[in-house]
Formats: C-alpha cells, structure tokens, sequence
C-alpha cells in the first residue's frame, strides 16, 4: 500500500499545459520509478492555479512549496534536493516584485492573501478527472442532500435567501430565475449551462471547467431536480478542447457512479448532461442566441420577452445560467445561505472571479470577496502597476463595461457600485492600465471587436457601431473635430436605446465611459492633434532639436523614407509630411537630438 | 464501479477517500496542526531518518493524530541525527535528537497528545531554521 509523504501538484489547465506541463509529469513519474519512491510520492494533475503567466506551475504538499516556470529539466532536481534531501529549491521559488526576496509557502504570496475560493474551490487542488478526489471534497453532497429532502421549493427559497446572482454578467438573481421557470409547467424542461465565454482575454469559465467539472455537474443537476428539467445542456466553445474533454471524463464518470441517469441516489430523479458546440462567436453567448445556435438554428438574438423560462430550447421552459453561477450552487447548500450571504455587499453577495490582466506584476485568475476595492485588487493581489508607472485606469466588463479612474480605487467592488460609476461586472474581465495606454484607443479596441462580433441583425448595432468605430479611428488618426465628439456621445445613446439584444445595448458603454472619464484626452486628440499618452502612431511627431544636433547625418542614413534632410555637420530636419513614425531615427541618434512631441 | 445508491452510501464512500486527500488538506492548514520535521539531508538517511518518517507517520496514524510530517534539509546537527523538530499549535518548536523508531513513536504519544517532553532535546536558535 502506498503511503504518501508528498503530493506533487502539476498544473493541467490549458496555460501550463501549453508550456510543458505533461512532459514535467512525465519526468517526474519516471524519476520517482527510477528512485523507487513510487509508494511515497504521489504525482497529481490539477487544473490551474490562476497564476498561469508564471506556469508551468508545481507546488509540493505538505510544505505548501510554490515552483513556478518549472521546465522538464528542473524534475530532476525537485526530486533529489527537495523529496529526498528537504532542501527547497531557492531558484524555482516565486520572488516578491517588492523586495526580491523568495517566497515558498504559496500562503504568503501576496496574489493567494486577499483571494477567497468559492467557486475556484478545488481549482489546483484535485484531479479533475478523477471524481473520488471531489468526492472526497464533499462532492455530490449537496445533490444527495437536495434529492433526501426533495422539496425544490425549498432548495429554491434556499438560493434565494443566499443572495446568489448571475454570474454572466447581467447579475440576475439566481433563486428567482429558477423559481419563475419552476413555476411554467411542461411536460420536458431544459437545464442550460452557458459556457461560450466570448469576452476577449476571460478564461474564468474555462478554469472551471478544466479544474473542477464535477461541480458544475453536481449543480445542473441540484437546479434540474428544482425546475423540473431531466436534461442539461452544456453549450461550450469548440476552442475549448480541454474543457471539453475534463467535462466528459467527468460525465462518463459521474454515469458509471450512478449520480447521472435513472433514478440517481435511489430517488425517482433522472437527469442526464449533454454537450453542445459553439463556433465562437460573441453574440452566441447571448442566452437566446445561444438557444437557436443549439436548435441549429442561426446563432442569432431574438427579442425577449418571451424569456427563455417560459419559451426556450425547443420551446420548453429553459434556465440558462453561466459557469460560474454554477460552481457557487453546491457550496452554498452544503455550507448554508446564511454563510454565503455573509461574504460580499449589501446586494452582491459571495465572490466573484476575475481574469486580472494588463500592465500590473501579477496577472492570472483571481476570485475574491465582492466588496474588495479596486486597490486591494491591483496593488496587493496583482502586485501593483509594472516597471513603477503611474495607474491610469482599469476596464471591467469586457466589451460591455467600462474604465474606472483613479477616483474609483477605493470603491468597493460589487455588482450596483460598478454600474454607478460607468461600467459593469460583466462576466469578469479586467485589465488595469498605466499611464501610457491612450484611452481613445481602448474605446477603439473593443469597437473594433463588436464590430466584428455584430450579428447584423438590427441596424442599430449593425450600422452603429460601425460609424462609432470610424469617427473612433478618424481621432486617432488626427482627422477629428470637436462636433465628432458630440456625434459619438448622440449615437452611442442611440444604440444604447434602440439595439436589439445586450451585444447592441451596452457596446458603446466603452465609448461613454471613456468620453466621460477622459474628455481631456479626447480633446487633446481633436484640437491640439495630439495623443497624451503617446499611443496614437499618426499623431507622435518626430523632431530633431537643432541645438543638440551634430549633423553626423546617422538619421537620415537610416531613415526607410527618406524624410530626414540635411547636410553633413549641420542640424537635419525631418520632413513631417514624409515621415512614417517609425522610431528608427531616434533609436540611431547618438546625441539624444530627437524627440517625440 | 459499483453505483452510489444513496447519501449514506456517499457518506461511506466518502470517507473512506478522506484519508487520501488528508496531506493535501492539512497542508494548506498547517497553522492549526502539529507539524512535525524530520531532518533527512545525506546524514539523515544514513541514520535511519526515513525509518524514523515512517514510524511517526504511522504512530500518528494509529492514534489518529493530525500532523502534518515533512522533512527538512540539514539542520546542523548531525551528532544527533536523526533530529526531529515539532511544533505544536501555538508553542514554539521543540527539536528532539537522536530519534529513532522507538522514539518516534513516544514523540507523538508522549509529547504530541500529552505534552511530556521527551530526552535529548537540543536548545537551538529557532529563527535558523528552516522556513526557507
Ligand atoms: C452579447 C452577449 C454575450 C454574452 N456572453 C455570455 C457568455 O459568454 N457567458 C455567459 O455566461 N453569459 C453571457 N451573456 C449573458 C447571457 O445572456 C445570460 O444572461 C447568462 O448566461 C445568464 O446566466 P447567469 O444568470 O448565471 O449570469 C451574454 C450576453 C450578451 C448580451
Ligand atoms: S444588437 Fe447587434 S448583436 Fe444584437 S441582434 Fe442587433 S445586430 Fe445582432
Ligand atoms: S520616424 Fe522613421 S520615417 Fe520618421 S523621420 Fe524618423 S526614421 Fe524617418
Ligand atoms: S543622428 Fe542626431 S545628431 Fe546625427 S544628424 Fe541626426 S539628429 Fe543630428
Ligand atoms: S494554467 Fe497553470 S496556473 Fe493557470
Ligand atoms: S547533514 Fe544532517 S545534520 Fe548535517
């Protein structure tokens, strides 16, 4: 009998495993053969641990040890110094941005301090595919729990009470959703788990998925049992292989246990889980749009009501909740509402789970307590804003949300105070920027994406969006004018008010937003042609100072255009209609005589 | 895989995977338990520290004692070898030298569960060591 002293932890999430990780579990599996230590190490493969930026990432139990950017070849010293000697590898241990220092117990880092795992519970800590580990994690509990005291209304009232809201980005209460499609009676009801994930750069329900399927599992069938669904659907983007391929295992596995099909925990409950793909389009994330795409129908929004609890797939009662949503359900039952309503705001209770990205140390995936500031997020978890530069601002909400400034860093962070100052949660994106990110430009980026992502079904949104993308793009080009910033605020209230589904409805949000937080800068663009944070290509403008100028003439030897004129030891000049803001001249001056105005 | 029929047949099924899982959990709730070090560097092993391991992991086991045993590095004491250092919640560590079998198995039913200290301890600056 094996009697391990030593877990090794590997991370399996997609990150890592891009970066090596199932040939670092390789090496060590053949190490531990090699040195006959197979019965006192035991080698598991998590999902991830949030920090992917800094994968691949192994963390050793009981010592609580966090290596991190582990390569193949580092296996074999894990194994000789620390298994078998005790001795940590100081090179592979995470160093504190602050102080240089190494940390080793993975509780002192400042990224893990402030976070609280919910739904992120067993995220790097069991084998996702392996259900004994989650039910050894008080797995299929809450189920068991729900169907011995069969009464729905009750679970309902129960989801209600603990305050959970959506967690797709709208926030709607959870508890009562499933209590008005609970309520639609019909002879087969569905159960839908919307897993599209369109916003760029979120990887939260993927996480999920990879590193804790079972628990999404376990909760479509709680919510199947209390709507009256015996059949779950889980729409998932193709791009996802790896999701796809955890929540299978675990599907096949929870069958074979008997905790999906007939008669589950001897009760007269059937329910059974079937996966639908998405081609990953944005709008398909749409709960009605993503109904059509799963009746095979074109992946388009239709207007509500009627909602999809009382006419939804196939025209049956459907529920539609997102990943996350999902993963909080068991938790809360098994711990109690009045548990989960403790953590979090007045009207935003428990956690929330954000993909933390942008110019700040830490990146990776986070989940923490709703009511944290914006401060604590950025400056203790993700470690402050890179190289010492100024914060400017942080996006949240996706193509949906919005910027918040510095004025917003102590707001504490829920669902109500995020729509007040100008954004939104959204599914959980956000992205902190410095001070030399242009503001007009990131209005553009997301444009540009929605653009893309428009169904085109109403004109609003179609044709809208598109003309707030170009005035967008003519500003930062330097074409601008004063009246261009009028006509992006009327149209952006157009949409707003007209467009057909959310995609159209809060795609200019990034515009408003911004406009309203940094109307300075836009002006800056308009009048004076010029972008503050020095982003904007079309409006640097390269100068050469003829006082420091020494006329060696290496500018205009390396100019690709042949903008810069002059003669030998005299001051050059460049010709501004010419040039192509490259960069090249300055980098080749000796004598710091260029600058970008 | 025979079927899971009901919540007590969970339950069952459930703790019998506990114990599995028990190093993982006790690791990131080691505050709150005992831990116990053993040191293992190329002195340790020559002296028996792994038979030493074993022993407390097993006495702790029999009387269901939640530790948490690592081992460690060289603590410079290798005339005492094996050394053994235990923390119990809330107290300072205390280091034990020369533990062999037989010693680890007092440690943790005399010192763990009743507080006796055992012989051969040795008096040690304990910021020095380890927590590296
Ligand atoms: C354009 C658009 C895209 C959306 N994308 C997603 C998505 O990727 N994932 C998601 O869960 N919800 C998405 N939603 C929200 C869903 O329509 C729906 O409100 C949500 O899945 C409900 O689940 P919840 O109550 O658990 O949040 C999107 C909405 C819109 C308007
Ligand atoms: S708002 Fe945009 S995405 Fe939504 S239905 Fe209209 S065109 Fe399609
Ligand atoms: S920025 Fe490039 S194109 Fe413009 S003058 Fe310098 S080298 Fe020439
Ligand atoms: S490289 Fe600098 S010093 Fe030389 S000609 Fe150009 S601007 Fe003048
Ligand atoms: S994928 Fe490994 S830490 Fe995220
Ligand atoms: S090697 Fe063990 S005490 Fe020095």
């Amino acid at each position: 009998m094996a009697n391990y002293k030593y877990h090794i932890l590997l991370c399996g999430g997609t990150g890592c495993t891009a970066s090596d990780s199932p040939k670092i579990k390789e090496n060590f599996e053949q190490l531990l053969v090699e040195k006959n230590l197979t019965n006192d190490v035991q080698v598991i493969a998590t999902g991830c641990f949030g920090f992917c930026e800094k994968g691949p990432i192994v963390k050793i139990l009981p010592d609580n040890t966090f290596y991190t950017q582990v390569k193949p070849e580092d296996c074999r010293e894990i194994i000789d110094e620390h298994i078998i000697k005790g001795r940590k590898v100081q090179r592979l241990l995470y160093e504190n941005p602050e102080d240089q220092k190494h940390i080793s117990d993975s509780k002192h880092m400042g990224f893990y301090k402030k976070q609280m795992r919910i739904a992120l519970r067993n995220c790097g800590f069991i084998d996702p595919e392996n259900i004994d580990e989650y039910i050894a994690r008080d797995g299929y509990k809450a189920l068991a729990s729900v169907l011995e005291q069969h009464d729905p209304a009750a679970t309902i009232d129960l989801i209600k009470k603990s305050g959970l809201r959506g967690r797709g980005g709208a926030g709607f209460p959870t508890g009562l959703k499933w209590e008005l499609c609970a309520k639609n009676a019909a002879d087969q009801k569905y159960i839908i788990c919307n897993a599209d994930e369109g916003d760029p750069g979120a990887f939260m329900d993927r996480s999920i998925l990879e590193g804790d399927p079972h628990s999404i599992i376990e909760a479509m069938a709680i919510g199947g049992f209390c709507i009256g669904a015996t059949i779950g659907l889980v729409y998932i983007r193709a791009e996802y292989p790896l999701a796809i391929h955890r929540l299978q295992v675990a599907i096949n596995q929870a069958r074979e246990y008997g905790l999906l099909g007939k008669n589950i925990f001897g009760t007269d409950f059937d329910f059974d889980i079937i996966l639908r793909y998405g081609a990953g389009a944005f709008v398909c994330g749409e709960e009605t749009a993503l109904i059509h795409s799963m009746e095979g129908l074109r992946g388009e929004p239709t207007f509500k009501p009627p909602f999809p609890a009382v006419e939804g797939y196939m025209k049956k009662p459907s529920n539609v909740n997102n990943v996350e949503t999902y993963a909080n359900i068991p938790v809360i039952i098994n711990k109690g509402w009045e548990w989960f309503s403790s953590i979090g705001t007045e009207k935003s209770k428990g956690t929330k789970v954000f993909a933390l990205a942008g110019q700040i140390n830490n990146v990776g995936l986070i989940e923490v307590p709703m009511g944290i500031t914006l401060r604590e997020v950025i400056y203790e978890i993700g470690g402050g804003i890179k190289g010492g530069k100024k914060f400017k601002a942080v996006q949240t909400g996706g193509p949906s949300g919005g910027c918040l400034t510095e004025k917003f860093l102590d707001t504490p962070i829920d669902y109500d105070n995020l729509v007040a100052a100008g954004s939104m949660m959204g599914s959980g994106g956000m992205i902190v920027m410095d001070e030399t990110s242009c503001m007009v430009s990131v209005a553009k980026f997301y444009l540009d994406f929605t653009v893309e992502e428009s169904c085109g079904k109403c004109s609003p949104c179609r044709i809208g969006n598109k003309r707030l993308c170009e005035i967008l793009d003519k500003i930062t080009k330097g074409h601008g004018t004063m009246e261009d910033l009028d006509k992006l605020r009327n149209l952006a209230h157009v949409i707003k008010d007209t467009a057909l589904c959310g995609l159209g409805q809060t795609s200019p949000n990034p515009v408003l937003s911004t406009i309203d937080n940094f109307w300075d800068e836009y002006v800056a663009h308009v009048t004076e042609k010029k972008c503050p944070a020095g982003q904007c290509k079309a409006l640097k403008k390269y100068v050469i100072d003829p006082e420091k100028c020494k006329g060696c003439t290496a500018c205009a030897r390396n100019c690709p255009v042949g903008a810069i004129n002059g003669t030998v030891k005299m001051p050059h000049e460049i010709n501004q209609e010419l040039c192509i803001k490259c960069g090249t001249c300055m980098e080749k001056c000796k004598f710091n005589a260029i600058s970008i105005k | 895989m025979e079927k899971i029929k009901s919540l007590a047949d969970l339950k069952k099924r459930r703790e019998e995977l506990q114990s599995k899982l028990e190093l993982r959990e006790g690791g990131d709730n080691v505050e709150n338990l005992v831990q116990v070090k053993v040191a293992m560097a190329t002195c340790g092993i020559a002296s028996g520290a792994k038979q030493t391991m074993e022993a407390i992991i097993e006495e702790c086991k029999k009387q269901n004692v939640k530790a948490v045993v690592s081992q460690t590095g060289c603590m410079g004491y290798c005339y005492a070898e094996p050394t053994v250092e235990v923390k119990k919640p809330g107290m300072d560590p205390i280091v034990f030298g020369h533990v062999d079998v037989k010693k680890g198995q007092e440690l943790v039913s005399k010192y763990i569960m009743n507080n006796e200290i055992l012989e051969g301890v040795i008096p040690v600056n304990y910021e020095k060591i380890d927590n590296k």
